[in-house]
C-alpha cells in the first residue's frame, strides 16, 4: 500500500484538516471550548498514527521507499520541488511523533478540561503534529526548511498559549527568536549548498552527490556547520540553549509533545539526515560531539539545584539531546535515534507526571511539595519508573540505550584521545542525571507535604513579591483516568522498549539488534559500510554503579539528611549563584547583549543617525535652497530705476566681454 | 490595434471620481458617494483581475494593447498612447486593482470632506494604472507625476500629526526624483537612433524596435552611465533605498491608513517596476555601460538597506512607524534581487533572482497592506499607536488579533506566507553572485522576527500597561471587528496564503515577463 505516496500525505493531512475544522468551523459554530474538538483531534491523530505504524511495518520489510519529487515552483531552470521520502528514520520518527503526540492529546483533554481556549489549544497541537509529521517526511531541504520553521511557530503559539501571562509572552518570543537565530544557519546551509547545486537541495539526490568529485570536503564542511547551527538552536544545545528553560511556560502537555520528545529532537534528526555529508568532514564532527558533551554536563549541573520540577526536566531535556548529539558527533547514527526513541518516550511520562504533580499540589515548585507518594501512588510510580529509566538503569529502557552511546565511545579508546574526554564527560554526565532527578523525585514525593500552592502564594505575599499565575489551590487527589493511561502506556515503554526494540541476543519474534538492523539497512545513507555497536559488559557495569551512586548521595542528603553541604563555604555559595543564575546567560544574552549593547547603544545610534543626521541633511537642503531665494530677492526691489541701473551695467558688461573675447 | 480595454480600467477610476463630483452637487447623500466609491473600486478589481486572467502566459509577450499613434498632434513628437501589459506588469495591475478596492473598502470611517477625499483616492488608482501600463515613455513619466497631486491631498487632508510637512516631504523627494527621471527621458528623446518613445517594442502594432533595441550599440548624446544614473536615482528615492528613504517613515506614518495602504501597497513598487524595465530593461547592449558594472554598488546599497531599515524598525515605538522602516527593510530585498542582473551563473539563476525580486513585490504590497489596514483597526479604537500604552487586545478583540498576528507572521517570512517564497528565491540565486551581501541582507529575517514578535508580543500579548495604557472602561468596551472590517482583510489574507502554498499563480507569468525584460 506504500507503493504511492498518497498514504504519507494522509498522515500529514490528517491533523491539518482537524487544524481547520477546529480553528474555523468548531471555533465558529461550536464556541471555544467545545469538547469535540479534543475527541476530534485524538481520532484524526490516531489515523496517523495507524498509518506510521503501517509505514513502519512496510519500511521494515521493503526498505525505503524514495517517491517522484513533485514541482513546487520553478524559476526556468531552477526548481523547487516538494515530495515525500520514506526511509527507516522517517518511519520511526513517525511513529514517535504521532505516538507520543496521540497520547498528550488524551492526556489533554484531563489536563486542559476547564481552559476556556480548549479548541484553540487543540487547533494549535494539530497544526503541531502535521509540521512536525511533514518535517520528517519531507525530502527536499527548502521543503524541511518549510516546516521547520512551522514547527517552530506553532511552538511559539503553544508556549505563549497563556499569552495574558506576561511572562508566557516573552518566553514565546524568546525560543521563537533564539531558535531563529540558529535557523539563519540553516538557510545559510541551503544558499550555499545551492549555489553549487541547486539540484543537491533533494535530499536524495544530495545522498548520491556524495561520492562525486565536486562535493569537496569544503563543501561538506561549509554545509553541514551552516545547519548544525540550525540543529543547535531547534535542538537547544550549547550556547542557544536559554530558550528552552523559559519555554516551560506553556501548558505541561506542550512541554511533554514539543519540548522534550518530538520538537526539540528536530535538531536530532537535522542532523541524521544529513549524516552521509557530515560524515566527510572531521571537523564538523568534533565541533558536533563537543559541543553534545559539554550540553550534556552544563545542563546537568543547572538541573542539580533548579527547585522548579519542569526546569528540572527542561535541563535534563537539553542534557539527553547532548548525548544523541555526541553520539552523532562520534559516528555513531544507530545508537543516538534509539536514545532519541526511548527518550521521547520516558521523558513524555516524566512531563506529564509532573503535570500531574501541578494538578495536584498547584505548583511546580519542589519546595512546597513533599509527600505526595501516598496521595498520588500511580503518578510516583510512573515518575519513579521514568527517573530510573532516564538514569539509566537495568533493565530499563535508558538504560539499552545511554549505553549504547557510552559504548561506542569507549570503542578506540586511549587515554587523552577526544574519544577518552568525550567519554569521561558523558560518564559524568550519568553521575549528574540520577543525581537531580532522584533529587527532585525525592523531593516531591517523600518527608512531609509543605503546603504547595497555597503556601507559596502565602509566602510570596508576605515578602511582597509577584504571584506567578501557575500557582494554584492545593487539591491533593490523585490525577483522573483519562490522564493516568496515557502515562502508564509511556512508563510501560519507558521500561520494555529498550529492550525489546533493540534486544542484544536474539528473542523469539525479534531478531538480535532489530532497531539498529532496520536503521543500517538505509542503503542511500550508509552504502555497505555497517558497524554496530556490541553491548560491553564493563561499560553497562561502570555506568550503572556511576548511576547508582547518584541516587544514593540524593537519597542520603534529602531523604536521610546524612550528608549535607557545607552551608557557610565561599565556593559552594559561589557556584550555588552561578548555577541559580544559569550562569549569566540569560543576563548576558538579554540584558547586555540584546538591551545595553544592540537595542540602546547600536540600533539607538543607527535611530538617531537616521532622524538627525539624514533628516537634517534634508532640512539643511531646503534651508539653503530658500537663502538663495532670500539672497536674489534682494534684487527684486520693484524700483524701474533699479532695473534699468542692472540693465544698462549688464550690457556694459557683455560688451567688455566680447571685446576682451576678440582682442 | 485600440481594443480598448486597458484605457477603459486606466481611467474608470478617475472617470467615476468626476462623477462623484456631480452627484455630490446633485444628491448631496453620503451614502451614495461611498456606494458610487466602493462600485467604481469593485469595477476596477474586477477588470484588473479579468485583465490579469486572460493574459495568455504561454504566449507572452505585450498584450491588451491600446495604440494610438498621434497622441498629441504633432508629427515630430516622437511620443504616442501606447497601453498594454506583459507578464512584468500585469500581476502590478492586479495588485492596484486589489489594494484600490481595499483601501476604498477600509475607508468607511473617514468622516470629513467625504467627496473629495474618495475623488482624490480614485484617481490615485488610476494614476497608478496608468504607470503600470503605459509603455510610452513620455505617457509613463505623465502618470508616474500626476501621481503627487492625490497623494499630496489625501496626506495633507485626511493624515494625522504632521501631516502637512510629512506631504510636502514625500511630493519634494519624488518630484526631484522626478526631475531626474524628466532629465534621463529628455536625454533619450533627443538621442539620434531615438525614433520613438515606445518601451518596448510591440511587433503586433507595427512597433518593430522599442528603446532598448534603438540605443542598444548606439552612443546617447550624453554618457550612458549618466543616464543610467539618473534613471536609477529617480527610481531608488522611490523604492526607497538608504540613505534616500526618509520622505517614506513620514509619510506613511501620517497618511490616513487607505493611503498608506497604497502607498505602500503599490505606490513603492512603481519604483520596483521602473528598476526592472528601464534600468534594466535599456541597458543591456549600450556601447559603453552595462548594468553590470553597476551592480556591485545594487547589491552593497541593497544589503545596507536591509539591515539598515530593520535595525532602526526595531527601536520604532509607533505601529505605522515601524511597519514603514520595515518597508525600507523589505524593498531592499527588491533590490537585491535585481542586482544580479546579467550575470553569466545560467540563465534560470538570474530569472529567479529576478522574477523572487517581482515577487517581492507583490508579497510586499498585500502584506504591508494588511499590516496598515489592522494597525488602521487598532487605532480607530484605542486613538492610540503608540506601542508601550497597548497591550492585551487578544483577550477582547480576538478577531483583529488574529489577523495582526497573521501580518506579523508574514512580515517576518514564516513559510506558508507568499513573503517566504519571495524571500527564499532571492536569496537562494542572489548568494551564487553575491555571498557576501546576500549573508548579510538574510540575516534581515532574524530581526525581522525580533520586531514583528515583539510588536505582537506588546500589543496583543500580556496585559493593558497600568501606564498609560486604555482605562479599564475603555478596554471593556472595545469592539472586535464586523464584517465591514473583515472583508478587506480576507481579502488580503487570501492572496498573502495562496501564494506561500502555491507559488506557480504567480511565479510563471512574472517568470515570462522577466524573461522578456532581460532577453
Amino acid at each position: 500500500m506504500f507503493d504511492s505516496d498518497i498514504p504519507v500525505y494522509l498522515i500529514i493531512l490528517s491533523p491539518i484538516i482537524s487544524f481547520l475544522v477546529n480553528s474555523i468551523f468548531i471555533r465558529i459554530f461550536f464556541g471555544t471550548n467545545s469538547k469535540i474538538s479534543g475527541l476530534l483531534t485524538i481520532f484524526t491523530i490516531s489515523i496517523s498514527f495507524l498509518f506510521s505504524l503501517l509505514a513502519l511495518y512496510h519500511v521494515n520489510s521493503n526498505g525505503n521507499y524514495e517517491y517522484d519529487s513533485r514541482l513546487w515552483f520553478s524559476y526556468g531552470s531552477f526548481e523547487i520541488g516538494f515530495g515525500i521520502l520514506l526511509d527507516q528514520l522517517t518511519a520511526i520518527m513517525l511513529v514517535v511523533v504521532s505516538g507520543v503526540s496521540l497520547l498528550v492529546q488524551i492526556y489533554s483533554i484531563g489536563y486542559m478540561k476547564n481552559d476556556i481556549s480548549y479548541v484553540r489549544y487543540y487547533a494549535y497541537m494539530s497544526l503541531f503534529t502535521a509540521s512536525m509529521l511533514g518535517l520528517v517526511t519531507s525530502r527536499n531541504l527548502v521543503q524541511l526548511f518549510v516546516f521547520w520553521e512551522l514547527v517552530g511557530v506553532t511552538s511559539y503559539l503553544l508556549i505563549g498559549f497563556w499569552m495574558n501571562r506576561p511572562s508566557a509572552a516573552k518566553a514565546a518570543k524568546k525560543a521563537f527568536l533564539m531558535t531563529r537565530f540558529g535557523d539563519f544557519g540553516f538557510l545559510f546551509g541551503i544558499m550555499y549548498l545551492a549555489s553549487k547545486n541547486p539540484e543537491w537541495l533533494d535530499i536524495p539526490t544530495l545522498y548520491n552527490a556524495v561520492h562525486l568529485p565536486d562535493f569537496t570536503h569544503t563543501v561538506a564542511t561549509i554545509f553541514s556547520i551552516a545547519l548544525l547551527a540550525g540543529a543547535v538552536g531547534k535542538s537547544a544545545q550549547f550556547p542557544l540553549h536559554s530558550w528552552l528553560p523559559d519555554a516551560m511556560e506553556g501548558p505541561t502537555s506542550v512541554s511533554a509533545l514539543i519540548h522534550s520528545a518530538t520538537m526539540v529532537t528536530a535538531g536530532v534528526f537535522l542532523i541524521a539526515r544529513i549524516f552521509p555529508i557530515i560524515s566527510l568532514s572531521d571537523e564538523s564532527q568534533i565541533i558536533l560531539s563537543f559541543i553534545g558533551a559539554f550540553t550534556v554536563i552544563f545542563a546537568a549541573s543547572m538541573a542539580l539545584v533548579s527547585n522548579d520540577i519542569k526546569r528540572v526536566l527542561a535541563y535534563s531535556t537539553v542534557s539527553q539531546l547532548g548525548y544523541m548529539m555526541l553520539a552523532l558527533g562520534i559516528g555513531a547514527y544507530g545508537p543516538a535515534i534509539f536514545h532519541l526513541l526511548t527518550h521521547a518516550f520516558f521523558k513524555a511520562a516524566l512531563f506529564l507526571g509532573s503535570g500531574s504533580l501541578h494538578h495536584s499540589t498547584g505548583t511546580f515548585n519542589l519546595k512546597y511539595m513533599g509527600g505526595m507518594k501516598k496521595i498520588m501512588p500511580v503518578t510516583y510510580w510512573s515518575m519513579l519508573i521514568g527517573s530510573l529509566s532516564l538514569a539509566g538503569i537495568f533493565p530499563l529502557s535508558g538504560f539499552w540505550s545511554k549505553d549504547e552511546i557510552l559504548s561506542s565511545l569507549f570503542n578506540d579508546f586511549s587515554f587523552l584521545s577526544p574519544n577518552s574526554i568525550l567519554f569521561f564527560l558523558a560518564i559524568i554526565g550519568v553521575f549528574m542525571t540520577s543525581f537531580y532527578m532522584f533529587r527532585a523525585i525525592f523531593l516531591a514525593f517523600d518527608g512531609e507535604f509543605r503546603g504547595g500552592g497555597t503556601q507559596e502564594k502565602k509566602d510570596l505575599k508576605k515578602k511582597g513579591l509577584v504571584i506567578p499565575e501557575t500557582l494554584e489551590d492545593v487539591h491533593k487527589s490523585e490525577a483522573p483516568k483519562v490522564m493516568l493511561i496515557p502515562v502508564l502506556i509511556l512508563v510501560f515503554f519507558a521500561i520494555f522498549l529498550g529492550f525489546f526494540v533493540n534486544p542484544v541476543f536474539d528473542i523469539p519474534l525479534i531478531s538480535k539488534h532489530w532497531f539498529s538492523n532496520l536503521l543500517f539497512q538505509n542503503v542511500p545513507v550508509f552504502g555497505d559500510n555497517v558497524h554496530h555497536t556490541d553491548f560491553k559488559f564493563l561499560i553497562a557495569i561502570i555506568s550503572s554503579i556511576i548511576a547508582i551512586i547518584g541516587i544514593m548521595l540524593a537519597w542520603a542528603i534529602y531523604i536521610k539528611g546524612y550528608v549535607s553541604l557545607p552551608k557557610n563555604s565561599f565556593i559552594i555559595n559561589k557556584l550555588k549563584i552561578l548555577l541559580d543564575k544559569k550562569y549569566f546567560f540569560d543576563e548576558i544574552y538579554e540584558d547586555k547583549l540584546v538591551n545595553s549593547f544592540l537595542y540602546n547603544r547600536l540600533f539607538k545610534i543607527t535611530e538617531v543617525l537616521d532622524l538627525k543626521f539624514l533628516d537634517n541633511i534634508n532640512i539643511y537642503l531646503g534651508k539653503f535652497t530658500l537663502k538663495i531665494g532670500q539672497l536674489l530677492s534682494i534684487g527684486q526691489t520693484g524700483y524701474l530705476q533699479f532695473y534699468a541701473g542692472g540693465m544698462i551695467l549688464g550690457v556694459i558688461i557683455l560688451l567688455c566681454g566680447i571685446v576682451l573675447w576678440n582682442f | 490595434m485600440f481594443d480598448g480595454f486597458l484605457t477603459i480600467l486606466v481611467f474608470s477610476p478617475a472617470v467615476i471620481a468626476l462623477s462623484l463630483l456631480i452627484t455630490n452637487k446633485i444628491f448631496n447623500s453620503e451614502t451614495i458617494i461611498r456606494n458610487i466609491s466602493i462600485f467604481g473600486s469593485v469595477f476596477t478589481f474586477v477588470f484588473s483581475l479579468v485583465a490579469f486572467l486572460n493574459y495568455d502566459t504561454d504566449l507572452g509577450g505585450i498584450q491588451f494593447v491600446d495604440y494610438y499613434e498621434n497622441w498629441i498632434p504633432l508629427n515630430s513628437l516622437k511620443t504616442s498612447y501606447l497601453l498594454g501589459i506583459d507578464g512584468l506588469s500585469a500581476p502590478l495591475v492586479l495588485l492596484t486593482g486589489l489594494l484600490g478596492m481595499i483601501s476604498v473598502l477600509a475607508s468607511w470611517r473617514v468622516n470629513i470632506r467625504i467627496t473629495e477625499y474618495y475623488f482624490w483616492l480614485l484617481l490615485l488608482q488610476s494614476a497608478v494604472l496608468g504607470v503600470f501600463t503605459s509603455l510610452d515613455m513620455i505617457l509613463f513619466f505623465v502618470f508616474f507625476e500626476f501621481e503627487l497631486i492625490p497623494m499630496f491631498m489625501l496626506i495633507s487632508i485626511w493624515g494625522s500629526g504632521r501631516s502637512h510637512y510629512s506631504a510636502m516631504k514625500f511630493v519634494l523627494f519624488t518630484a526631484m526624483g522626478g526631475v531626474f527621471l524628466l532629465i534621463g527621458i529628455l536625454i533619450i528623446y533627443m538621442s539620434d537612433p531615438i525614433t520613438s518613445m515606445a518601451m518596448v517594442s510591440v511587433p503586433s502594432v507595427g512597433i518593430d524596435q522599442g528603446i532598448p533595441d534603438m540605443i542598444a550599440g548606439y552612443n546617447l548624446i550624453a554618457p550612458t552611465v549618466l543616464v543610467f544614473i539618473l534613471f536609477l536615482i529617480a527610481f531608488l528615492v522611490k523604492l526607497p533605498v538608504w540613505p534616500l528613504h526618509n520622505w517614506l517613515p513620514d509619510a506613511h506614518t501620517d497618511a490616513p491608513t487607505a493611503v498608506s495602504i497604497m502607498l505602500a501597497g503599490v505606490l513603492l513598487k512603481m519604483a520596483g517596476y521602473g528598476l526592472l524595465r528601464i534600468n534594466v530593461g535599456f541597458f543591456q547592449e549600450t556601447n559603453d555601460f552595462t548594468i553590470m558594472s553597476a551592480a556591485p554598488y545594487l547589491a552593497t546599497l541593497a544589503a545596507i538597506s536591509t539591515i539598515y531599515g530593520a535595525i532602526v524598525t526595531i527601536r520604532q515605538t509607533d505601529m505605522k512607524r515601524l511597519i514603514a522602516f520595515s518597508s525600507v527593510s523589505h524593498m531592499g530585498y527588491v533590490l537585491l534581487g535585481i542586482s544580479i542582473f546579467s550575470y553569466n551563473i545560467g540563465n534560470g539563476v538570474v530569472i529567479a533572482g529576478m522574477s523572487g525580486a517581482a515577487l517581492q513585490m507583490f508579497t510586499h504590497g498585500t502584506i504591508t497592506g494588511l499590516a496598515f489596514l489592522v494597525i488602521g483597526l487598532i487605532y480607530d479604537r484605542t486613538h492610540t499607536r503608540y506601542i508601550p500604552h497597548l497591550g492585551g487586545l487578544w483577550k477582547k478583540t480576538p478577531i483583529i488579533s488574529v489577523f495582526f498576528l497573521l501580518a506579523g507572521f508574514a512580515s517576518l517570512g514564516l513559510p506558508g506566507t507568499s513573503g517566504f517564497i519571495s524571500e527564499i528565491m532571492i536569496f537562494i540565486s542572489t548568494f551564487k553572485v553575491w555571498p557576501i551581501q546576500t549573508t548579510v541582507a538574510a540575516f534581515g529575517i532574524v530581526l525581522a522576527a525580533g520586531y514583528s514578535l515583539w510588536m505582537i508580543q506588546r500589543v496583543i500579548f500580556g496585559n493593558v500597561p497600568s501606564k498609560g495604557g486604555l482605562s479599564k472602561k475603555n478596554y471593556d468596551s472595545l469592539e472586535d471587528a464586523n464584517w465591514k472590517d473583515i472583508i478587506p482583510l480576507v481579502s488580503l489574507v487570501i492572496p498573502i496564503l495562496m501564494l506561500g502554498i502555491w507559488p506557480k499563480l504567480l511565479v510563471d507569468i512574472f517568470e515570462k515577463g522577466i524573461s522578456s525584460v532581460i532577453r
